[in-house]
């Protein structure tokens, strides 16, 4: 009625249109016969990948260009698996493309929303459930249904306190302490200050550590310390140059954002970069943060000499290391 | 890149380095006496330390200072050693095109025995890193596994877990370590060029030098085990991620237009 | 009942009927079938896309079992002396310990990991993909507005299933990613430090994490995921498909092809490519080759240290934060850490409670089951662009070291460039993306009233050139102009016809003034009226 003054009016389905092998069996014959290859390669994909299980041993590598030196096993398991149901894939959506019919068919919809007697049932049905329940009347029965309920989720957040133990003071004490000498990393020799060059970068954690320990881990995720050399004059920080020991100053390798391993030390500018998120401390200005998201200075441990002749801690870090936290103050 | 490396592994590049490393340190290896040595070739050592002040005159001088004492363009000379000279002339770094944070390596214009004299020069200004010797170095024999742990605790911050380098800040980077010679690794690590930190051998043992450059040995260079099939970049999530977007991702659009396209229609007769 | 008792009179029916008869007795699958065997599917290959993403699922699922059988996911440390030579001797939880083996000693194992965690890639790639095709169609209208949501979640969800996988074989990289997962719990204000020893069982990184996340990263968030996808997918049957505009299609039907056989057979088809192509991918790339990452250990660290790419946007967000940080009153609060980590989940929200803003603004609460061009819809099209931007610009900033190195760039400038661009990319891209579509919507209307431009160049008599156009098929026609353009929401008078003023809320007012952005005169182009095509088409010649 609207179609016939309307220029834009929809003109409906556009008629159906065979294809090659909707009219020749032999385009049909040759499509079958396509599908037919495909399903076979799979087969004997399949009996290739059962093959190199069996063949290949696990450690084998081969060179395969341009993907370098490649274990065969899993090069060969990967590729057969890979072309065994590739192929059933491609033979399926071919038949479906090919050889089933291509004529598209109009499905009605209707609404979702409910007929308004089915939705009027509904709510009759329902304040008779409600009336008959008596739930809005009795109010005592209901009052107490809903603070039982309320009360019965505690029991399951109570037993999640055994978790983990309380923060104390944890967070605030490492392993590094009065007289505790400075063992590198690399040798678990105790250092000595002339060990240590200027632009040189030791890593080194406090004495009586072992990697076998418990909770190494733990301990090492607080302790970990870089040691640089600045020439004394170069050091800005008067409190840097009084923990410093003849220009050696010690900071934590743990950086105040979130924790990473932080030492992409530079010698020249003696700035240090985290790999994680870029915060950028100045270690000749006191561990000062000079870029990104840090919040606060690296830690720095005070450090001297004993008697011996060895580097050694003068106490523990005089401010919790690592990431800041609500109690740190 | 791979070529370069290729050749400089090859055994008689390593013979040559050795008999190079040989000539140049001669007798100053710690093992021997340095008062020894001097004595059996001073005259040969003295006229390399001439020639190579000739050339330091040439290359170095207008940043470095007529005597290796340093200007505002160039850090002082003095007590860096012959390893120093050897890593930044023999990688081409020296002399560098314009004073800067981040030198990068280039084509040495240098022959070996021109680099053997200017490492003579400045190694008689100061005492200082000696240039190693190939058993120092040779990554054959190090505990590879002794020196993926050293790697990972002193390297890696800044060269990535297989050394495929790094991002420092203010557009200066730890470059890659793909390619780079024993010799020069060693070099860098005894006295740490540019930005970075120098790992002496009063905290980094030879012996754990020689680990962590048969660690680097293993996992890259040419011969490196991929296993699990090509390494893309070696980089970690960022380059897997773009991998799987454009290969991964890519290959299932093109599958989905495959899918949902319709057949040709026959002509029309 | 009428079966059974046909099979009773003598006929003996065949087996798949008996044994569907059996099952209709106790399933009622004839009345299932009856509505769904010959369901109709519309073609489209941006249809499909759910399915990638579905697929993979799939596929992440059984490669995961596999995994199961092999992974040890604890975290007591053992001194390794397996196969690969690099890590021999080398103190690894066991955890990581049985990653390797299942890479070197496992035959095939390493494939299955390959392809665990390629397909994990793809499958949040596909999830983003096919998200915003729905977005930028308007497929999440009525009825559909919870059926986005249900998707949304499982894009969420799929974040950070990822996460708690890639943290699992406790690697050099994955361990740093959780000792941040550390500070972010830290950085709550007041309970931060409790949250933390409880996840992590005391201190970081202690012996309990690994073994908790498993069950969460097997059991919990897949068991809800799959939960969700059912859901998800009953409904896309109960609602069928959307479909484009064309000739025959309305809102009243859905044209396409049956699911019997034909998308049947696409969709299984399907299956097999999508399990193909990461099985292929699997065999030529690596992807995460712990072994030569390490394993974790608190103190070391590599660069480049990046999340899997779907939280690489949380990772732009936490690089680029400034590092503000407050102390008083004997407390700190963290906010370098704690801002861009409520920022996370808010951004993704943002595209996620979008359904409901936008039938807000335009009160249209009638269902939708024809697509529409992004075009049509410039001021949606332009703040899906304006988000996609947001995001890229944050994926960006979170690699922001490996695009310093690749291009030669400083951190520190990128780093800026990132902050910068999050809040002004945004802005530029929705006006600029706005534009385009007003200009398509030009085009169209250009292309409706004065045809196609067939580059025919004739020379008139008189000497003048003009290009010959061509008139549209009645089916471009109807294409072009189907669409709605429904007037803006009006707050009314201030006063009504008694002269009385009427109480206007600010809600009213702001509605209003959006709607405006949706339908108002600037942001939308009128599509040409049949009164203007004929007057033009019919008075051919004067121009």
């Amino acid at each position: 009625m609207e179609a016939a003054g309307n220029p834009f009016a929809d003109p409906g389905l556009p008629p159906h249109e065979h294809r090659q092998q909707d009219i020749d069996e032999r385009a049909a014959r040759r499509s079958e016969r396509t599908i037919a290859l495909l399903f076979t390669v799979s087969m004997l994909a399949t009996v290739a990948f059962i093959a190199s299980y069996v063949a290949f041993p696990v450690d084998r590598i081969i060179y395969v260009f341009p993907l370098g030196h490649i274990s065969a096993l899993n090069f060969s398991l990967g590729l057969t698996l890979g072309i065994a149901l590739f192929t059933i894939g491609a033979g399926a959506v071919h038949w479906a493309r090919t050889l089933m019919s291509d004529v598209e068919v109009a499905d009605e919809r209707h609404p979702i929303e409910a007929a308004p007697e089915v939705k009027a049932k509904v709510l009759e049905d329902f304040a008779a459930g409600a009336a008959e329940s008596g739930f809005g009347r009795r109010k005592l029965a209901r009052n107490t249904l809903f603070g039982a309920l309320t009360l019965v989720p505690l029991a399951g957040l109570v037993l999640l306190r055994d978790l983990g133990p309380l923060p104390q003071d944890k967070l605030r004490h490492t392993k590094w302490g009065k007289g505790k000498r400075l063992m590198n990393y690399n040798t678990m020799l105790a250092l000595r200050p002339e060990d240590i060059a200027v632009g040189s970068l030791t890593f080194a954690m406090p004495e009586g550590m072992k990697e076998s320990d418990h909770d190494f881990q733990t301990q090492i995720a607080k302790a970990a310390l870089m040691l640089v050399r600045l020439q004394p004059e170069n050091i800005k920080d008067k409190r840097e140059l009084d923990w410093s020991h003849d220009g050696i100053v010690a900071f934590s390798k743990i950086c105040t954002h979130v924790g990473c391993p932080i030492n992409l030390y530079e010698q020249q500018t003696h700035h240090v970069l985290c790999p994680c998120h870029q915060s950028t401390f100045d270690l000749s200005d006191g561990g000062r943060v000079i870029f990104g998201p840090a919040g606060h200075a690296l830690p720095q441990l005070r450090i001297g000499v004993n008697k011996d002749g060895y580097l050694e801690a003068k106490g523990d870090f005089a401010e919790p290391v690592g990431p800041a936290f609500w109690e740190r103050g | 890149m791979k070529k370069l490396s290729a050749r400089r592994r090859h055994p008689l590049a390593a013979l040559v380095v050795l008999l190079f490393a040989l000539a140049v340190t001669g007798g100053l290896y710690a093992a021997f006496s340095p008062s020894e040595a001097k004595a059996d070739d001073s005259s040969a050592q003295s006229l390399a330390i001439e020639e190579g002040k000739k050339l330091y005159a040439v290359g170095c001088a207008s940043c470095h200072g007529t005597g290796g004492q340093g200007t505002t363009d160039g850090p002082s000379l003095v007590g860096v050693g012959s390893a120093a000279v050897d890593f930044q002339v023999s990688t081409g770094r020296m002399p560098a095109q314009q004073p800067g944070a981040q030198v990068p390596k280039k084509k040495n214009i240098y022959s070996n025995a021109q680099i053997e004299q200017l490492s003579a020069y400045i190694a008689s200004l100061g005492p200082g890193p000696v240039t190693p010797t190939k058993e120092q170095f040779d990554p054959a024999g190090g505990n590879v596994a002794e020196g993926g742990e050293l790697f990972r605790t002193n390297c890696a911050q800044c060269h990535n877990f297989v050394g495929k380098g790094g991002a420092l800040t203010n557009g200066k980077y730890a470059p890659s370590l793909e390619g780079v010679s024993p010799k020069h690794l060693y070099e860098a690590m005894q006295t740490g060029p540019q930005n970075m930190p120098s790992f002496p051998d009063t905290v980094m043992p030879e012996e754990k030098k020689k680990d962590i450059i048969a660690y680097l040995d293993t996992v890259n260079s040419d011969k490196t085990e991929t296993p699990g099939g090509m390494e893309i970049g070696g980089l970690g999530p960022v380059s897997e991620g773009l991998f799987g977007w454009v290969f991964g991702m890519g290959a299932m659009i093109v599958l989905t237009i495959w899918v949902a396209a319709r057949t040709a229609k026959a002509k029309k007769s | 009942m009428s079966t059974a008792t046909e099979t009773q009179r003598g006929r003996k029916a065949p087996a798949g009927e008996r044994v569907a008869d059996w099952a209709d007795g106790r399933l009622g699958v004839y009345s299932l079938a009856k509505a769904n065997m010959r369901k109709i599917f519309p073609d489209h290959w941006s249809f499909m896309l759910g399915e990638v993403a579905l697929y993979s699922f799939i596929i992440i699922i059984l490669t995961g079992v596999y995994l199961t059988l092999f992974f040890h996911p604890s975290m007591e440390e053992v001194v390794y002396h397996g196969p690969y030579v690099p890590m021999q001797g080398v103190r690894m939880s066991e955890a990581f310990a049985s990653t390797l083996d299942i890479s070197f000693e496992v035959r095939g194992g390493l494939l299955i990991r390959q392809i665990h965690h390629w397909a994990a890639l793809i499958f949040l790639a596909a999830m983003l993909v096919h998200m915003m095709r729905v977005f930028f169609t308007g497929a999440f209208r009525k009825p559909r507005e919870i059926n986005w949501l249900f998707g949304f979640l499982l894009f969420f969800l799929g974040m950070l299933t990822g996460f708690t996988g890639y943290s699992l074989p406790d690697d050099l990289l994955s361990g740093t990613g959780l000792r941040f997962i550390e500070g972010v719990f830290l950085s709550i204000p007041v309970v931060g430090t409790y949250i933390s020893m409880f996840v992590f069982g005391g201190e970081f990184p202690g012996m309990d994490l690994i073994p908790r996340l498993y069950p969460v990263h097997v059991l919990l968030l897949p068991g809800i995921m799959l939960g969700l996808l059912v859901a998800h997918l009953i409904l896309v049957f109960y609602h069928k498909h959307t479909q484009y505009p064309g000739p025959g299609k309305t809102e009243k039907n859905v044209v396409g092809m049956p699911l019997l056989p034909v998308y049947m057979a696409k969709a299984g088809g399907f299956f097999f490519l999508v399990f193909g192509v990461i099985a292929i991918l699997s065999a030529v790339a690596t992807i995460n080759p712990i072994w030569a990452i390490g394993p974790y250990r608190p103190d070391q660290v590599s660069t480049g240290a990046q999340p899997d790419w779907y939280m690489g946007f949380a990772e732009g967000l936490v690089r680029v934060m400034p590092g503000w940080e407050i102390n008083a009153w004997g407390h700190t609060l963290v906010l370098g850490v704690f801002i861009p980590i409520v920022l996370f989940p808010l951004v993704l929200f943002a595209i996620g409670v979008y359904p409901f803003i936008e039938s807000w603004i335009t009160g249209d609460k009638r269902e939708h089951h024809i697509l529409d061009r992004p075009r049509n819809a410039p001021t949606r099209t332009a703040f899906g662009v304006a988000w996609l931007t947001a995001y890229l610009v944050m994926l960006v900033g979170g690699g922001n070291d490996l695009w310093a190195t690749s291009f030669h760039l400083s951190i520190n400038s990128i780093t800026w460039f990132v902050r910068i661009g999050f809040f002004a990319g945004p802005v530029l891209a929705f006006i600029v993306t706005k534009r385009i579509c007003l200009g398509l919507q030009r085009r169209d209307k250009d292309k409706v009233l004065h045809g196609r431009e067939t580059g025919i160049i004739k020379r008139l008599p008189h000497g003048e050139f003009i290009e010959v156009h061509q008139p549209l098929s009645q089916e471009d026609l109807h294409k072009l102009t189907q669409h709605e353009q429904p007037e803006p929401y009006e707050v009314g008078p201030a006063e009504d016809e008694n002269g009385v003023r009427r109480k206007i809320k600010g809600s009213q007012k702001l509605r209003a003034k959006l709607s405006k952005g949706y339908y108002g005169e600037d942001n939308v182009i009128p599509k040409p009226t049949a009164e203007e095509y004929k007057e033009i088409t019919s008075g051919h010649g004067h121009h």
